[in-house]
């Protein structure tokens, strides 16, 4: 593991009323590398993924972005530094084409007040195609983006992210409600969004073929607490994880 | 690791043979004989029909009206309720202005208007001119202030929060003496001839409206456009992109506020008295006016409230004149049959009969109703 680690949790804890959803859950995520996120339903992964990006305020423990605590920042801020997040239940700009997606999604990072005036450079249009190529969606780049499928909308907003530009980048369940044809695909883009744009990549996976595909490291959280952690070899043979997902309790 | 992305494996983008440099993302591709038609009929109007100059320059009212409204409730998704308080605090704003550079407003209203304010014709505008610009800086300010707290809220929440701020500020200007109270307070008298009011009106409206127009399109064609467009279709999905939502909603509503401020100093002129239930603050006419004709032009569109702000002005000023006694009821059978059944409004309606005109591209093999199947499965 890398001496410091792109983000940082420690003993983070949040509850809803009286639902402990995550218990002093502590965690890296390796600057460089695809870290995967595991647990049945309930166990609190996207708690913890919304815990991180700011939605809402932990109740304690410490999460740290590039060193920075960022757990009394809010979506926005957090986004802006370069740490950022996809949805489960895809969102997208509905009633807008896929080019003004991409465009808008440029980084804000240093936007001042006047950069809200201006118009969009031929380099930035060019990167919006580029990117909507990458994902296989440069045909259909004129089209309102409210009539994809499902499918195609899931590529958009992970094309929209890359035009973001993120240092890191969490997705929440890439792969649910795709095609499988489909999967392999999307597999191999993450991976390249990793290697070849240097994207910091936290996954929430349900698809097991996929996460061990792709992720060096893997968590498991369990009824809100951290069950095991290593690599796919040892999570797929750790006796906990498979009595957690079969029931065992 | 910023820009440097490579993108390596992609396939070269067709070439144009020389690329500019911009991208215009939403270039108004209105015809040049658009413009020219409204601006030929903007300039006969007061020579060709002049018994009607201060009925076309309502329509520049109108049409003032619904863009400002479409700014922030069609291209953001804001529903308000209470624009008109800009167009009543920019009123009352320029009356005090105006009133106050020659004479007391205390000692003035309390006069009851018994006490005219003759001008000559260059006092009278330079106080309307340092008026109008006081309406306009004023209620930006307010804008500011307002949007913090209201632009928390959502949907109908919203609505009515902004609904509140008007029929608040209509109930305590008509509690406030030094500004009149209730009985209102009457605006310098215009130094010249009646005609020569209504054309020197009908000018000044025109060219507000002009530059509302022209101000909202080239905003629209800028990043502001498409970040208020994101706002509108997942604000939540704009904040977690990075966008400055609050930014971006304080200035859609101060520009709102800008030009309904200096319409309503303007507005406060032509009527020559200000009170705050029918001239300043009407919450029930033009208040709601202003929604529906946007929604009737199609809301979200550059020319939608245009089209809508004309249709309605043209419905209601025959209604007024061959259906008397009637034309309440005539207007609001309009405003159900337009929210009931023609909810997309004119522009909308147009841009799905003919996409491609519009520069929209649909997928023929892939009807929204097959995509929502292929969601749903």
């Amino acid at each position: 593991m890398s001496p410091s680690p792109m983000i940082e949790v420690r003993d983070v804890s949040k509850s809803f009323g009286g639902v402990q959803a995550n218990r002093a859950i502590s965690l890296n995520v390796p600057a460089g590398k695809i870290t995967g996120l595991i647990g049945p339903n309930g166990s609190g992964k996207t708690t913890l993924f919304n815990s991180i990006v700011g939605y809402h305020p932990i109740d304690g423990g410490s999460i740290r972005f590039e060193g920075r605590e960022i757990s009394a920042l809010r979506v926005p801020q957090i986004a802006r530094l370069g740490l950022l997040r996809t949805f489960q239940q895809t969102r997208i700009y509905s009633k807008m084409d896929c080019v003004r997606n991409m465009l808008i999604s440029v980084p804000h990072r240093n936007a001042g007040f006047t950069d809200m005036f201006k118009g969009y450079s031929a380099e930035q249009k060019d990167k919006a195609e580029r990117l909507l190529e990458f994902v296989g969606l440069y045909q259909k780049r004129h089209l309102v983006s409210g009539d994809l499928s499902f499918g195609q909308q899931k590529l958009l907003e992970f094309a929209m992210a890359l035009m973001n530009e993120p240092k890191v980048l969490l997705l929440d369940e890439p792969t649910a409600g795709i095609n499988p044809t489909l999967i392999n695909g999307l597999i191999d883009r993450l991976k390249r969004a990793n290697e070849e744009f240097g994207i910091t990549l936290l996954v929430i996976e349900h698809n097991m073929r996929v996460i061990m595909n792709l992720a060096e490291h893997i968590y498991c959280l369990a009824h809100g607490e951290m069950l095991a952690e290593g690599d796919p070899d040892e999570i797929q043979n750790d006796q906990r994880v498979i009595d957690a997902y079969l029931g065992a309790h | 690791m910023t820009s440097e992305h490579t993108l390596s494996g992609s396939k070269p983008l067709p070439a144009g043979s020389r690329r500019a440099t911009r991208f215009a993302h939403n270039a108004d591709t209105t015809p040049w004989y658009v413009y020219a038609a409204l601006l030929a009929f903007a300039i006969g109007a007061p020579f060709v029909i002049p018994a009607y100059t201060t009925q076309v320059a309502f329509l520049w009212l109108m049409i003032l009206f619904a863009l400002t409204w479409d700014i922030v409730g069609g291209q953001m998704g804001y529903n308000s309720l209470g624009n008109i308080f800009f167009f009543g605090a920019g009123m009352y704003i320029s009356a005090v202005v105006q009133v106050g550079l020659f004479t007391d407003v205390g000692t003035y209203t309390s006069a009851r208007g018994g006490e005219q304010l003759v001008l000559d014709h260059g006092d009278y505008f330079y106080g309307l001119v340092l008026g109008m610009g006081a309406a306009a800086i004023g209620c930006v300010i307010f804008a500011l202030i307002l949007g913090r707290i209201v632009f928390g809220l959502r949907g109908p929440y919203f609505a009515i929060g902004t609904l509140g701020i008007a029929l608040s500020a209509r109930e305590l200007t008509g509690t406030w003496e030094w500004i009149g109270g209730g009985s209102g307070i009457a605006m310098p008298v215009y130094p010249g001839l009646p005609h020569e009011k209504s054309v020197v009106f009908y000018v000044i409206l025109f060219a507000l409206a002009a530059l509302t127009f022209l101000c909202v399109r080239w905003l629209y064609s800028t990043r502001f456009g498409l970040a208020i467009n994101a706002i509108r279709d997942d604000e939540e999905k704009a904040e977690a992109m990075g966008i400055h939502t609050l930014r971006h909603k304080l200035v859609a509503w101060s520009v709102s506020g800008f030009f309904l401020g200096m319409s309503g100093a303007v507005f406060g002129n032509m009527t020559g008295f200000v009170e705050p239930l029918e001239v300043a603050f009407p919450t029930v006419t033009f208040g709601i006016f202003m929604v529906v004709m946007a929604l009737l032009g199609g809301k979200g569109t550059l020319w939608g409230p245009v089209i809508g702000a004309t249709l309605f002005h043209v419905i209601k000023e025959v209604t007024w004149t061959y259906l008397l006694g009637w034309q309440w009821v005539a207007l609001g059978l309009l405003i159900v049959v337009n929210v009931v059944f023609f909810q997309e409004g004119i522009m909308g309606w147009l841009q799905r009969k003919w996409p491609e005109r519009f520069g929209i591209t649909v997928d023929e093999g892939m009807s929204a109703g097959a995509a929502g199947r292929e969601a749903a499965r």
